[in-house]
């Protein structure tokens, strides 16, 4: 099968000489037709940038962009089949709902009626159907990020991009918005490539993730694996919370110079003797700190603070450690990942 | 020092307009309120009323005696032929200050850096700077046969073309000097700046994202422009149109230096005023502009200028 989007070395420099910014470094990638592709990653990582190459606004400096096996590198971004939303929605203010859904089919030079009706329908899909005669002055964020969508959705993509569509909206419609796209992204079956800084919105959404830092991609990989097996340390920290054990600590540990993860969830404090395939550390607690269901113990081994939570139904407040008591912090080898240096 | 006392009354003062907001609003509305209503709105409709004073050919005074002959005087065929050269010119000009401004601002906004922009600022204002009096005996000069326009042609092998574009009906005349042609020129230098500063403002208040949106939806850049960037800053073009249009409606220095003999709305106003003393008259001249300009800002609303604002 053809790959929806591949990049092939793709680098997007800004400014020249020794002032270089590589917003995009040396990216590869290959997008499957039909996946939920969420480019996760802390601002000015690069991701929008890579959005903003596949829907054309931007030209690599380097490399080549295919968009369904066909090279786009220079394709301008109205002759590309994809669409976008974008972040702060971009609709025209000048139009009312509806032209603003129709627009796309309109400058397509499609008959009037036909326009009105998919128009009409996309706003039904996005349940805003009665909304067409309004301004987008007069809807709500979340009612404007709905047209946004049905907007894009209405010439019919292969391709959806989307810009951190639910960075501006308030947690609980953020959820409900996330439970949408997810679920529109089953019906319709096309491809999704979603833009967001939210690791939690990255993990629940999507089939893979990308992790981008410093212009790069760090790993590619399913959200469990992502989470299970953090190829490096920025994804392992950017990607749910985890102790990154450096080399130093971790030839102390495990004798081997090789820096580790390990999730807080996974660490148990027993001061019992040895056990079997285990690692333990021996640390001071600095703050023991109550969460509801879970109590967050902070420890400090010596070059570093080490960090886990412990539950609530397992301990009851006497059983706590103490503020300034020694404690061992143990793990199971298995639930510790290697870390690429 | 001075301050305790002061700075306790000054505290009480700025409390006091804190707390009564109205009050400041009052003060701070009275003055420029009293201009406008009194000296700008009072004198205009001072001038409009004595539009309906009767002048008396032979003695050549004026009664207040009220009248509506001035305004049928309007429609003789002489003084129609004044105000219809006067607004073909300002509709020319008009047009020509939008085609050559818009260029400009739109390069000025989108791709300018901030070095640029303030070069651009200063090249668009720096003419404004000179006596516009001044300007206009300067381009008598360029524009007459010993000027350097003329020399230019010359040297182009172009003279030859020249005459001929002078001698076409109605831009045509003697000389560069005193034909349309140079009039035109001349007014559109003069106000293009007006043209320029409120299309720039407009289209730096379109973000850039629509532009993207709409070739992300599958307009081409001509459709964008005429769907989505024209739309937006038509305000903005209606706004420096304003200015161009009723300016050269109302000029009447530059009709009077440079172009062919005629009157225009202006120096016909001026020779009623000043030379003949026909106030009266020149009053009810003064009111075709305005009335010209409410029937293009109508046409303009109808047009959709103001939907976006």
């Amino acid at each position: 099968m053809v790959a929806a989007i591949a990049f092939a070395s793709v680098s997007r420099h800004y400014g020249a000489g020794n002032k270089v910014i590589k917003a995009v470094d040396d990216v590869s990638i290959q997008i499957e037709e039909g996946e939920f592709f969420s480019m996760l990653g802390p601002s000015g990582s690069g991701k929008t940038t890579c959005l903003r190459l596949i829907a054309g606004f931007e030209q690599p400096t380097h490399g080549s962009i295919k968009i369904f096996g066909t090279d786009a590198t220079n394709t301008p971004p109205y002759e590309r089949a994809v669409n976008t939303v974008f972040q702060d929605y971009a609709l025209f203010p000048h139009m009312n709902v509806l032209e603003n859904v129709a627009y796309g089919l309109v400058v397509k030079g499609i008959a009037k009626n036909e326009c009105i009706g998919r128009a009409q329908e996309a706003l039904t899909l996005v349940a805003l159907g009665e909304y067409g005669p309004r301004k987008p002055s007069e809807l709500s964020g979340g009612q404007r990020q709905r047209v946004a969508l049905a907007r894009a959705l209405v010439n019919k993509p292969r391709v959806l991009l989307l810009d951190e569509p639910l960075g501006a909206l308030d947690l609980k419609l953020r959820e409900q918005m996330q439970h949408e796209l997810k679920n529109l992204h089953k019906q319709l079956g096309i491809t999704f490539i979603y833009v967001t800084h939210d690791q939690t919105e990255a993990l629940s959404m999507s089939d893979r993730v990308a992790v981008f830092n410093k212009g790069r991609i760090e790993q590619v990989d399913s959200p469990r694996n992502l989470y299970r097996q953090p190829k490096t340390s920025f994804v392992a920290e950017f990607v749910g919370t985890s102790n990154v054990i450096n080399s130093e600590l971790a030839l102390q540990i495990t004798g081997k110079n090789q820096a580790f993860s390990i999730r807080p969830e996974h660490i148990f404090f027993d001061n019992s003797a040895k056990q079997p395939d285990t690692f333990a550390v021996n640390g001071t607690v600095l703050d023991v700190q109550y969460l509801g269901a879970n109590s967050k113990i902070t420890v400090d081994a010596g070059q570093q603070k080490i960090a886990f939570v412990i539950s609530s139904a397992e301990y009851n407040e006497a059983e706590l450690p103490k503020i300034g008591s020694n404690l061992l912090a143990r793990w199971l080898k298995s639930n510790m990942v290697m870390l690429e240096s | 020092m001075p301050s305790a006392i002061t700075n306790t009354t000054l505290r009480a003062l700025s409390n006091t307009f804190y707390r009564k907001n109205n009050l400041f609003l009052f003060l701070l509305l009275t003055p420029p309120l009293l201009w406008f209503g009194v000296v700008y709105l009072g004198s205009l409709f001072a001038l409009l009323w004595q539009s309906f004073y009767t002048f008396n050919d032979f003695s050549m005074t004026v009664t207040n005696d009220l009248t509506l002959e001035n305004y049928h005087v309007l429609f003789d065929s002489t003084n129609l032929d004044i105000i219809l050269r006067t607004l073909s010119m300002a509709v020319a000009v008009t047009l020509a200050c939008a085609c050559i401004g818009f260029p400009i601002a739109y390069y000025m906004t989108r791709y300018g850096s901030a070095r640029e922009k303030g070069f651009f600022y200063i090249a668009v204002m720096l003419p404004m700077w000179a006596s516009y009096i001044v300007k206009t005996y300067a381009w008598t000069v360029i524009l007459s046969q010993q000027g350097i326009l003329y020399w230019c042609f010359n040297h182009l092998g172009l003279t030859s073309a020249l005459q001929s574009l002078l001698q076409l009906p109605i831009i045509g005349g003697n000389t560069l000097a005193t034909s349309n042609l140079g009039r035109f020129v001349v007014f559109t230098y003069i106000w293009l700046p007006f043209m320029i500063l409120p299309i720039q403002a407009s289209l730096e208040r379109v973000p850039n994202n629509l532009l993207q949106a709409s070739s992300d939806l599958g307009a081409k850049p001509a459709q964008t422009f005429r769907k989505v960037l024209l739309p937006l800053v038509f305000p903005g073009v209606v706004a420096g149109s304003i200015f161009t249009f009723s300016l050269t409606l109302g000029d009447y220095i530059i009709p009077q230096l440079i172009g062919p003999s005629g009157l225009y709305i202006g120096t016909m106003v001026y020779m009623m005023q000043g030379s003949i003393g026909n106030m009266p008259l020149a009053a009810a001249f003064t009111v075709v502009p305005i009335v010209l300009i409410f029937i293009y800002l109508s046409l303009a609303k109808k047009a959709g200028a103001f939907d976006a604002l």
